[in-house]
């Protein structure tokens, strides 16, 4: 079951304690949501959740087992979108699509062109990513993720930057997502409605 | 929708293309330390006498001097915009093994700043003197003492990695633990310019790369996730 699991979560950053005892479980299924004010933890939060800090104390499982057993196999599993995309601006937006993923699984010319029709930017690319408007690349982004084949996804306000047809677009991906019985964990200050799934929210303080 | 995994000498080849045609698009980035080491040895003949035997004394020097700082200038280009743009963050989470894909990174950094740097040393050897003779030697002396050197220098690079200006931060770090090779790449050069045999500080300079290649990526990984944190 894609399940991951957050227990008694603690996490300081510098003099501050962003974590204290956190629990939460997160199903395959479900999109969890992360909410808080500014400076609450949630990227911190999925930072530690993708195993990129380290908790003072606390577990977190994948599938029942500890993400810290087989860092590498848990990382095959997942796909993380932070508040930088990840891309790079000198690459074109396929050319970005082709080295990313291509780190991860096969890909083909049809599967990034496909992905970046599916994002509405059948137009764009062949075009440098520096050349596209901050809501383009972060489409972009999320053509990546749909493509990655990963169970689950940890987003950090992945509706940032996009207009009302890109939100739309990113709520087809998650639904799509969760349907398939994978899961989802998202950060962000609009929670977001899925309309197939259930959606639970964690909210910190 | 074919899932299939990639092998991990499939990734860090592809990440390795990634990274030179990054390179080839933003090329005087890639040029800029070759610049700088030719003007900084040709800056030596200008300024000394001409004597040919007072040039051949300082172009050991000359020469690791310069192939030394040009690296380090070079540095700042191995991980600041992978950084900065969150691809690294990509790098350490897309399962495969992270060090090996820092090792790749590392040896792009080498070809593109490293080679162009061996390739010139028997321009740079000639202006400071140096015999017809001497350039197989000085060749072999720069090529090994490159090589240990990006690796050297990539592991500070990934301590330096979360400090926004960390230039000095990386001489700092860098610098003593390229005196090794500083002084076995000076020695090679010097006996090579003499007509004496070089394999002594050769083999040093080689065992110094191999330990670099065998230590580097683990340290390198340690880092860079430092860093990422």
């Amino acid at each position: 079951m894609n399940d991951i699991e957050a227990e008694d979560l603690h996490l300081w950053r510098g003099d501050v304690q962003v974590l204290r005892g956190l629990t939460f479980v997160a199903s395959g299924g479900e999109c969890l949501q992360i909410t808080g004010a500014n400076g609450s933890g949630k990227t911190t939060l999925l930072r530690a959740l993708c195993g990129l800090v380290p908790l003072e104390q606390g577990r977190i499982r994948w599938r029942g087992m500890d993400i810290t057993a087989d860092p590498s196999a848990y990382h095959s599993e997942l796909a993380y979108l932070g508040h930088d995309n990840g891309l790079k601006g000198d690459l074109t937006a396929t050319e970005n699509l082709r080295f990313g993923l291509g780190l991860r699984r096969r890909i083909t010319a049809t599967d990034c062109a496909g992905a970046l029709v599916r994002m509405g930017l059948a137009e764009h690319g062949d075009l440098p990513l520096r050349r596209l408007s901050a809501g383009q690349r972060r489409r972009v982004a999320l053509a990546r993720l749909s493509l990655t084949g990963a169970a689950l996804w940890l987003l950090d306000e992945p509706a940032a930057n996009l207009d009302a047809g890109g939100q739309q677009l990113l709520l087809q991906l998650l639904q799509a997502h969760v349907s398939t019985g994978c899961a989802a964990v998202v950060a962000t200050h609009q929670l977001l409605e899925l309309s197939d799934s259930p959606v639970r929210s964690v909210k910190l303080q | 929708m074919s899932a299939s995994r990639v092998s991990f000498p499939a990734a860090a080849a592809l990440l390795m293309a990634r990274d030179l045609r990054l390179a080839m698009r933003r090329a005087g980035d890639s040029l800029l330390p070759l610049g700088f080491f030719l003007v900084v040895t040709t800056l030596f003949p200008l300024s000394l006498d001409p004597e040919l035997s007072l040039l051949r004394d300082i172009a050991p020097a000359a020469l690791w001097v310069g192939a030394l700082l040009s690296s380090l200038l070079a540095l700042d280009l191995l991980f600041r915009d992978d950084g900065q743009d969150g691809a690294l963050e990509q790098l350490a989470l897309c399962g495969q093994p992270f060090a090996g894909l820092l090792l790749a990174k590392t040896a792009v950094h080498w070809l593109l700043t490293g080679l162009p740097l061996v390739l010139v040393a028997p321009l740079a050897a000639t202006a400071l003197g140096a015999p017809y003779a001497a350039m197989p030697g000085i060749l072999a002396a720069v090529l090994l003492g490159t090589v240990a050197l990006s690796l050297i220098g990539a592991v500070g690079a990934g301590l330096a990695l979360s400090i926004r200006r960390n230039g000095p931060l990386l001489a700092l770090l860098v610098l003593p633990l390229a005196v090794p090779v500083l002084i076995f790449g000076a020695r090679a050069t010097a006996l090579a310019i003499q007509g004496e045999p070089v394999a002594a500080p050769l083999y040093l300079l080689g065992a110094i790369a191999v330990l670099s290649a065998t230590l580097a990526p683990w340290a390198l990984a340690a880092a860079v996730r430092i860093g990422l944190e």
